[in-house]
């Protein structure tokens, strides 16, 4: 599934980013909590999340995340921005409810991520 | 226990509490692993890594310094810091324990995954603590992944 179709699906305003727009997006996860996101995540995942501060950006490109989507109309601090736009990591909001937005994306056969076993996999 | 012949060598200093510098130094030290040709999922093991601990001095210390050398085989990062310490290392490395404030887990954090996800991300790893004085990790992570765990 691109960027673009995600956009659609989810009614999303991209905040930055547009370069990625017709980028593949092969799986996603949702959470608010950046531990679990450290803990669980693969790199590429697209991340969606309410949480809007600075160390949401940080965790997606620490992960190597594809993009962020912030549900529940959240926008992402100033310095959040900057940071993505340097990063180069798409943002995307919508107003959706995270359970929402993530099930839009799941029924449209968007994946989400299983547990790894293998750190080195 | 774990020293490597470092060809590249850097220190860093963290503050404690400083949360909008916060991961910086994780994130440098992620784009310098990126222009040498270290394979990704190495990268990626070392910034994950990286980064907890550095959050850790952040919102559990007073200030700290990080020393991260690349040798030819293997990434070192070990973290010096200085405040209140650990004083049940085991506990500490379970799981879920964590003696976060509200506001850290208000921020994304302080879920008690941080030790052990380095840990997990690492192919060495050591801790010790003085409570009242600061805690030291040192992380390894084998380039050569048949050195692994």
């Amino acid at each position: 599934m691109t960027l673009k179709e995600i956009v659609h699906i989810l009614q999303a305003e991209l905040v930055c980013g547009k370069s990625h727009i017709n980028d593949e997006i092969e799986f996603a996860g949702g959470s608010d909590l950046m531990s679990d996101v450290l803990a669980f995540a693969k790199p590429g995942i697209l991340l969606l999340t309410g949480l809007s501060n600075l160390q949401s950006v940080r965790t997606a490109d620490i992960i190597g995340a594809k993009g962020i989507v912030y549900v529940r109309g959240k926008k992402p601090d100033p310095e959040g921005i900057k940071l993505a736009k340097k990063k180069d990591i798409p943002i995307l909001l919508t107003d959706y409810m995270m359970y929402t937005a993530c099930g839009l994306l799941y029924s449209q056969h968007l994946p989400g991520v299983y547990p790894v076993t293998d750190k080195k996999s | 226990m774990i020293e490597n012949e470092a060809v590249l060598a850097q220190q860093f200093e963290i503050q404690g509490r400083d949360f909008n510098h916060a991961g910086n130094i994780s994130t440098t030290i992620k784009e310098i692993l990126q222009e040498t040709g270290i394979p990704p999922s190495i990268i990626i093991r070392t910034a994950i890594a990286t980064y907890e601990a550095e959050m850790n001095v952040v919102m559990y210390a007073d200030k700290g310094t990080l020393y991260f050398s690349l040798a030819p085989d293997s990434i070192r990062i070990k973290i010096d810091d200085r405040g209140t310490g650990i004083k049940n290392i085991s506990l500490a490395m379970k799981e879920g324990y964590s003696t976060a404030t509200n506001e850290y887990r208000e921020m994304g954090f302080g879920a008690g995954m941080g030790l052990p996800n380095i840990k997990k991300n690492a192919d060495k790893f050591k801790i010790s603590s003085c409570p009242g004085k600061g805690t030291t990790l040192e992380i390894l992570f084998f380039l050569n992944n048949s050195e692994g765990q």
